[in-house]
């Protein structure tokens, strides 16, 4: 069963920036694209457990502080060494200026 | 008929060159070709989380189903004696050979090693087998002492701390991490250690180690002995040249390559730890690269390049190394700066920029707690891809996002 929860105010994450958010447990990841659109994903990354929010947002590319893993973080894929499984994502939604995310 | 590329040295270069081989279509024969008789394994693990990890993995960079699914063929402690460039073939032991059509030499760099010394509590660390040795003898009231204050020493003795032995760490230099890193960080990280409870020794030479089978003790220049269960040194390490040196390959402080990854043989490559290469964002310096970003950078370009691409080395070089709950990340190569502006990112992290004379910026040093300098360096690094001449104002000013100044740039 999925629920929807409240992650973060929309106004937390600055465009084509990230930012970490823990629930049960979970670590996941929220991010604002360029053209102002807000996407989660897993928070760690798939090479060794690092947190993503502290990488760097390029366009669509979220690319891992400590080895340079890169995904998409719209569609969760892996881009390359060193990193060769798929970030999962979840859907996101903003009502009254905070954001959502189904898990 | 199918053509055969072969690759010496199943470490992070050969492994990447071999899989990225693949990933740019090739559909000849791949043979890699590994000195030890692991699977390619991740190297940088063996003296951070290999050593402190409840039990010990080796991370495999490609398990054997994944080759074999490539179509890559691993031949494991195969020790290649020979090139023969004439009739393309490499010769191992027992009269096994390997023919090529080209020929891609990663085959890494080796502890450099104390001269004269030998004995069984004496060790390096490079392979699975130096790890797993030194995981075995470093618990708690057990005394290691090592030789060399770089990168190797310092992640040893923090993960020793951190199993509980005793460290004692001699540097020949009056500071540490004298190769690379500027002193300020050199100087945090030295009073991390000391908090830490390493005994660090400056300044003195090593006169003499005598080894037993169950320790050993050190001799200092000054006199002073310093009694250890293991002595690990940590003193750099030599590039693995001797094959292509045989082969009448040049060799200059390493394989000595092109800006492609191309020896003096149109049919032979090198790539990783083993060679020198001409780095283009500094005017064509010669350098050798010892890092792991370097290995699976120059692995893909041998790739590509081993297929006609014709692409030149055009990344920054970058390095990090885990000590304790810090973390040090390195864009570039400090000693092309004449100056540094320092940027506060707070909870004690901190980011210094190297300038030229000419106001590019060429380096960056990063220090601070897990990944606080990872997004700052790597923007950083970009800015020095570009040979960006930053206004050093904005540098200093941690209310100014690099991302602008590379925007801008």
């Amino acid at each position: 069963m999925t629920e929807w929860i409240e992650a973060c105010g929309a106004g937390d994450v600055d465009e084509e920036d990230v930012i970490r958010f823990d629930h049960e447990g979970r670590v996941y990841a929220i991010y604002r694209s360029p053209e102002d659109r807000y996407f989660a994903t897993d928070g760690l990354c798939t090479h060794e457990q690092i947190s993503l929010a502290d990488g760097l947002v390029m366009d669509d590319i979220i690319e891992c502080p400590k080895h340079n893993g890169r995904f998409n973080y719209k569609t969760g894929e892996a881009k390359g060494a060193p990193v060769c499984v798929n970030l999962r994502t979840y859907p996101v939604r903003v009502e009254g200026g905070m954001v959502f995310i189904e898990v | 008929m199918s053509q055969h590329y072969v690759i010496v040295g199943a470490g992070e270069a050969g492994a990447r060159a071999a899989v990225a081989l693949r990933e740019q279509g090739f559909a000849g024969d791949v043979t890699l070709v590994g000195g030890e008789t692991h699977l390619p394994y991740e190297r940088p693990p063996l003296s951070k989380e290999g050593m402190l990890a409840e039990l010990f993995a080796a991370k495999t960079i490609a398990t054997a189903e994944r080759l074999a699914e490539a179509g890559i063929a691993f031949r494991g402690g195969f020790a290649v004696t020979r090139i023969d460039r004439e009739s393309k073939r490499l010769e191992g032991v027992d009269g096994r050979a390997i023919g090529y059509d080209k020929l891609l030499l990663a085959t890494g760099a080796a502890p450099r090693r104390l001269p004269g010394v030998e004995g069984a509590r004496v060790v390096y660390l490079r392979t699975i087998e130096d790890a797993l040795l030194l995981r075995e003898a470093l618990v708690t009231g057990r005394h290691l002492a090592v030789i060399g204050g770089g990168f190797i020493g310092l992640e040893l003795a923090a993960s020793a701390r951190l199993r509980g032995a005793d460290v004692t760490l001699i540097e020949a230099l009056p500071r540490l991490l004298s190769r690379g890193v500027p002193e300020a960080m050199a100087r945090q990280i030295e009073a991390r250690h000391v908090a830490g409870g390493v005994t660090l020794v400056f300044g003195d030479g090593i006169a003499a180690i005598a080894s037993g089978p169950d320790s050993a003790v050190v001799t200092l220049a000054s006199g002073r002995r310093i009694e250890a269960d293991l002595v690990l040194v940590g003193i750099g390490a030599v590039p693995n040249v001797a094959l292509a040196e045989a082969a009448g390959l040049a060799v200059e402080n390493g394989i000595a390559v092109d800006r492609h990854l191309a020896t003096g043989d149109a049919d032979i490559f090198a790539a990783g730890d083993c060679c020198s290469f001409p780095l283009q964002i500094y005017g064509g310096r010669r350098v050798r690269l010892e890092s792991w970003r370097n290995a699976q950078d120059q692995g893909n370009l041998a790739a590509l390049n081993m297929l006609g691409a014709g692409e030149a080395v055009s990344s920054v070089p970058w390095f990090w190394s885990d000590q304790y709950e810090l973390t040090l990340q390195i864009a570039g190569l400090s000693d092309e700066g004449i100056r540094t502006v320092r940027r506060d990112l707070g909870d004690g992290a901190s980011i210094l920029f190297h300038l030229a004379n000419d106001g590019r910026l060429v380096a960056a040093s990063g220090l601070g707690v897990g990944n606080a300098v990872a997004r700052d360096i790597r923007l950083a690094e970009m800015l020095i891809g570009k040979s960006a001449r930053p206004d050093v104002a904005a540098l200093g000013d941690a209310g100014v996002k690099l991302k602008e100044l590379l925007a801008a740039a």
